[in-house]
């Protein structure tokens, strides 16, 4: 029971830190119809100036605001540098030209960083693990990624619902050119997308660090998980990247955790292990396949 | 007039003569410089160029040119390079790879093509066995062994009871039949993750749940870095040790992880403080060229160059390959790990090593040597190599 807790408990971090991805990246795809690759190498991005800061300085708390910034002032420049000139093109361009700032961003780290992976820290209040009730041992760090998670969440609830920017995001999502038919600046609502989704990645990224390993590539890793959320959650839309994201990290933790066990009581151990490998790896994407099947626009896709 | 014209094109034939043997020797280098393993490469790679700056540009005294390429952990990539290298630029010998992916569809190939190809890293159990090569020679260890130390090293500190964890790849597999074959007890609980996972809290949990007397893990590169950070935030560091292999703990990983590593049991093949003058020379220069960590890749690297030049000391060149291949075998240089002689399947011969990871004088991790665990350990494929 406390292990299935647990496990639980997982899913939930691994899904909010997928939201927090997909977030921006559902954005930026759902508004302006790109496709953005290289939203990982903002994640990486944030990663690397927040722990380098944090190092520098000797404080967690520090670097998150470092990290924040680089990952914003990085995609507002990206955005104004390549993206700008992409929205008219097709897919295929945008894929090319951002897969092209991929192995731009990860040079530059291999140039400033060196390809060692670097040491990052936990700050101090959060190090080791509690014991929430009797016999569940849990890392507090996590506790503290679900709960900033769970915070962007609800700002970006009130951001797209209860603001003025949150309704040319939502109308934008639906309708672009009647946006602009009504005289709204809408490359300026462009780049206040890009900047906030780069942000979200940046948090990504940092907060990350402690608990994986920060190096280059990093954010390769994590990218295809994210690009199945915005399908699954359907495109443009906050509220699905967020359910998406939580029922994948927990279908994807607890496929992990307990389906080798369950096939090891109906068959021989070492096949029961590849069988439950073989299904777990293979989770995300036949949950992506059933949504796709029932919602082919997604759970949640903007304008339906 | 004939004579002239005679005299003067021999003249020509002695100068482009002249010239050619003055162009250093070409040695192929596939190796992964790009991506979360890059390092491993680069270090494979900068052992290697050191070597060959120490001698001032060459190798057993013949001239040599070092010629890189980045396979980017793609098997496919390493087979095109291999085929440019041999075909396009005529090298005969090439060495570099870090993956068994990629040296199981890169290797068969050189070898097949009659150039020789002398691993500094990989040594995947098919190509130490039945598939084995005398053009095929294994300077690091086989895979396997890497692994069986630890195993041997856990038994030695008298545990019965482990659980065991490896990504689900060839040599994830080998890693945990390799700690089998030499630990002998009980296995708690086997897990293979996934090579791309880099989150390992549902396997904590289950380590928890499952309560061994030892963990053993193989996780190389950002993998275990991410492994060990979340296995002290797990609470478990303190409460179930752990013994590791090589590529867990590499001199990398530790500075990473912080003081999380400390207290693990490692295992290695060579380590920074061994004490021989080959290794002394090593270290100095490694600390003067680079001012990084030395990983025992980099130590590898310098090993594979000096193996090179003892040969080349001897041949003068590789116009005769048959030569060349003979002087490799004999393996008359010294290494930085000590004692070192190839067995009949041309992989290595050495000693393993228990280290300690404790804390250093700045309060980092760093490992040091505690004792010899195996002795003139060669590997369990050695008996079906027939050549």
């Amino acid at each position: 029971m406390i292990l299935v807790l647990e496990q639980i408990l997982n899913g939930l971090q691994y899904g909010v830190m997928l939201f927090l991805l997909a977030a921006g990246l559902t954005l930026i795809f759902g508004i302006m119809g790109v496709i953005n690759l290289a939203h990982g190498s903002l994640y990486m991005v944030g990663a690397y100036a927040g722990t380098w800061v944090a190092a520098e300085t000797g404080s967690f708390w520090l670097g998150l605001p470092a990290a924040l910034a680089a990952a914003a002032v990085t995609g507002l420049a990206i955005e104004a540098a390549v993206v700008r000139r992409l929205y008219a093109r097709d897919h295929l361009d945008q894929v090319l030209a951002t897969f092209a700032l991929i192995l731009t961003f990860n040079q530059l780290i291999v140039i400033g960083f060196g390809r060692q992976p670097v040491f990052t820290m936990l700050p101090e209040a959060f190090a080791g693990s509690i014991e929430l009730i009797p016999g569940l041992h849990y890392p507090p760090y996590r506790l503290l990624i679900i709960a900033a998670g769970l915070l962007v969440a609800v700002g970006l609830y009130f951001l797209i619902n209860r603001t003025r920017i949150g309704m040319l995001v939502r109308a934008g999502s639906t309708n672009r050119e009647m946006v602009r038919a009504l005289g709204v600046d809408i490359r300026l609502l462009y780049t206040v997308v890009f900047g906030l989704g780069a942000l979200l990645a940046g948090l990504a990224g940092y907060m990350a660090g402690p608990i994986l390993a920060v190096q280059v590539g990093m954010g390769e890793q994590i990218l295809l998980a994210t690009f199945v959320v915005v399908v699954i959650g359907g495109v443009g839309s906050i509220r699905g990247a967020f359910v998406a994201g939580i029922v994948l990290g927990i279908v994807d933790t607890c496929l992990r955790a307990f389906l080798p066990g369950l096939l090891r009581q109906v068959m021989a151990g070492p096949e029961a292990d590849a069988l439950g490998i073989g299904i777990s790896s293979m989770g995300i994407y036949l949950l992506m396949a059933l949504v796709l099947l029932i919602r082919p626009k997604g759970l949640f896709a903007a304008g339906s | 007039m004939m004579k002239t014209l005679m005299t003067a094109a021999s003249l020509v034939a002695m100068m482009t003569g002249a010239a050619l043997a003055q162009d250093p020797l070409k040695i192929g280098m596939i190796t992964t410089l790009s991506g979360p393993a890059g390092y491993l490469g680069q270090d494979i790679r900068d052992g290697m160029l050191l070597a060959i700056e120490m001698e001032g540009g060459k190798l057993g005294g013949v001239p040599v040119e070092l010629v890189v390429e980045d396979d980017g952990l793609k098997p496919g990539n390493g087979r095109q390079i291999a085929e440019k290298f041999m075909n396009d630029d005529g090298m005969k010998l090439l060495t570099g790879i870090v993956f068994s992916n990629v040296a199981g569809a890169t290797v068969p190939d050189i070898v097949d093509n009659g150039a020789i190809y002398i691993s500094p890293n990989a040594g995947p159990s098919n190509l130490a066995g039945s598939e084995c090569h005398p053009n095929y020679f294994v300077v690091s260890w086989q895979n396997d062994a890497l692994h069986e130390a630890a195993g041997a090293a856990a038994k030695q500190l008298g545990f019965k009871n482990a659980f065991v964890l490896a990504p689900n790849y060839q040599a994830g597999k080998d890693a945990i039949t390799g700690f089998k074959r030499t630990f002998g007890g009980e296995i708690a609980g086997e897990i293979y993750t996934q090579l791309d996972q880099t989150d390992f809290a549902s396997e904590m949990a289950q380590i928890r749940a499952a309560n061994p007397e030892v963990v053993f893990q193989f996780h190389p590169g950002g993998l275990g870095i991410a492994f060990l950070k979340q296995y002290a935030q797990a609470g478990l560091i303190g409460q179930i040790p752990m013994v590791l292999s090589e590529p867990s703990t590499d001199a990398v990983v530790l500075g990473a992880v912080g003081e999380a590593a400390i207290g693990i049991h490692a295992t290695a093949h060579w380590n920074r403080d061994f004490d021989n003058a080959a290794n002394a020379e090593f270290v100095k220069a490694w600390d003067e060229k680079y001012g990084r960590p030395i990983t025992y890749y980099g130590s590898q690297g310098y090993d594979t160059a000096r193996l090179i030049a003892s040969a080349l000391a001897k041949t003068g060149g590789l116009d005769d390959i048959d030569a060349f291949r003979e002087a490799v075998r004999a393996a008359d240089f010294e290494s930085v790990r000590g004692d070192f002689k190839f067995g009949p399947n041309q992989h290595p011969v050495h000693d393993w090593y228990l280290l300690d990871i404790v804390a250093g004088p700045d309060g980092k991790p760093m490992a040091v040597t505690k004792e010899k665990l195996l002795d003139d350990y060669g590997d369990a494929y050695a008996d079906q190599c027939k050549m």
